[in-house]
């Protein structure tokens, strides 16, 4: 029975089809393990070895590992609830109480997108202060902190474009607040510096192109889903691959102080 | 150049022109053909972007309409600051001895609506707390400027009609306008 087994496991990994795919086997040498990692896209963004004080929950508190995995959770629950909501405003908030009581599980998906979106925020802030104080910021790292920077700006947008598609009275309340702040942008805000100048008026400013109007109605709806979905997470997912890259190629997680 | 043809020094190598000094321009053909391509492809994106961002603002919008009749001026008792309007239409009716003017409800920090404390006689915003004389002049909380106010008129039936879409601000010396203010003998 066993010799059989071995057999057709031999026959599986040492077949064409499956050669094509993995190089390499599971040989624990040094060599084949790093060959391993770095002839797999996925993991080649990893180092193939990390040094021993990098895996101290003391020192990196995991932060940025859970910030990526509540990231992957809200993709996950995201691209779910996404088969029952529509971003139209006659629709969205019944969906979403459709989702809450009437889809099954559809409450705790909710939920976990929901969560996880609150735990990504503490989280980066988490693992930005550890980065700070550990002066993990510092050269040859600095480029990765601005990334890192930058990442966590689209971490706040994420929340706040998915903040609005419930559209209740607290969700469409909270975007009249923050997008009245675009009002205020450099030549590009009807109440900025320097809007003589450009000319631009409530009609064609800042805020309209982000409310689609000039006030937060069906259309802002609807380009803020675009945003939540499309737009932010490719741009988030394509920064973290910059991301994670860098860290090995700066030489590893920095070291304890 | 040269250390690469003696390195490798094979036949191929005698097909390599090497450009003469004297007929040596600024621009080589590699460099012209880099350049426009180069070009070419920011152009292209750039029209792209241009496009996209003229795309994002229609030529119509389907918002309310922002004129509305608000019923005969008789409905509203001298000396009081009307809500009536407010849910529907973001408007505020006032009833001076000697006319009328309409403030927008909406705030002038970041787009809250205020309410009306008839008591405490002022405006107050629910969200960061701005306070408006009955006037619409800011006077407490982060806004920066008084309320606006909006066209007011007698329609031909008689009724008071109001236009949002026309706005006067105090801080540019608007309120004095004809259309800020309804003159009506009491």
């Amino acid at each position: 029975m066993m010799a059989g087994l071995n057999e057709l496991k031999k026959k599986v990994v040492e077949s064409q089809l499956w050669r094509s795919m993995f190089r390499h086997d599971y040989l624990d040498t040094p060599r084949n393990r790093v060959l391993q990692i770095m002839a797999n896209v996925w993991l080649h963004l990893h180092p193939p070895k990390i040094r021993r004080h990098a895996v101290k929950i003391r020192f990196t508190w995991c932060m940025g590992g859970i910030t990526f995995l509540m990231f992957l959770s809200t993709v996950v629950t995201g691209v779910i609830l996404m088969f029952y909501y529509r971003p139209v405003a006659e629709y969205a908030y019944a969906d979403m109480k459709y989702l809450k009581f009437d889809v099954p599980f559809g409450m705790i998906v909710r939920n976990m997108h929901r969560w996880a979106a609150h735990g990504m925020v503490i989280t980066v802030w988490l693992h930005m202060f550890r980065v700070f104080m550990t002066g993990s910021y510092k050269p040859p790292r600095e480029f990765n902190w601005v990334v890192g920077v930058v990442l966590l700006t689209i971490t706040l947008l994420l929340s706040f474009t998915g903040y609005l598609l419930p559209w209740d009275q607290l969700s469409i309340w909270a975007v009249t607040v923050g997008t009245n702040m675009a009002r205020a942008t450099p030549l590009l805000g009807t109440e900025g510096p320097f809007a003589e100048v450009v000319g631009v008026t409530p009609r064609y400013d800042a805020r309209a192109f982000l409310l689609g109007g000039t006030l937060v109605g069906p259309p802002t709806l609807l380009r803020f889903y675009v945003l939540h979905c499309i737009f932010l997470p490719i741009l988030a997912s394509l920064l973290m691959i910059v991301h994670f890259w860098r860290i090995r190629k700066d030489g590893g997680i920095s070291g304890p102080l | 150049m040269a250390d690469e043809v003696g390195l490798r020094g094979d036949s191929a190598d005698r097909l390599i022109i090497e450009a003469d000094e004297g007929l040596a321009t600024i621009w080589s053909r590699r460099d012209f053909f880099s350049l426009a391509g180069w070009g070419g492809i920011v152009a292209a994106l750039g029209a792209g972007g241009l496009a996209f961002g003229r795309f994002m603002f229609p030529r119509v919008l389907f918002e309310p309409v922002p004129i509305f009749k608000a019923g005969l001026p008789e409905e509203y008792p001298i000396g009081t600051v009307s809500e009536r309007w407010k849910q529907e239409q973001r408007v505020w009716v006032v009833h001076e001895p000697d006319g009328f003017y309409a403030l927008l409800a909406v705030c002038t920090h970041l787009g809250c609506t205020p309410n009306w404390l008839n008591a405490e006689n002022k405006f107050k915003c629910p969200c960061h707390g701005s306070g408006f004389r009955r006037t619409g002049v800011n006077f407490e909380g982060p806004a920066p400027r008084p309320l606006e106010r909006v066209k007011i008129a007698l329609a031909e039936d008689g009724q008071l009609l109001i236009d949002k879409s026309i706005q006067f601000r105090f801080e540019k010396g608007e309120w004095t306008k004809s259309d800020a203010f309804l003159k009506l003998r009491a």
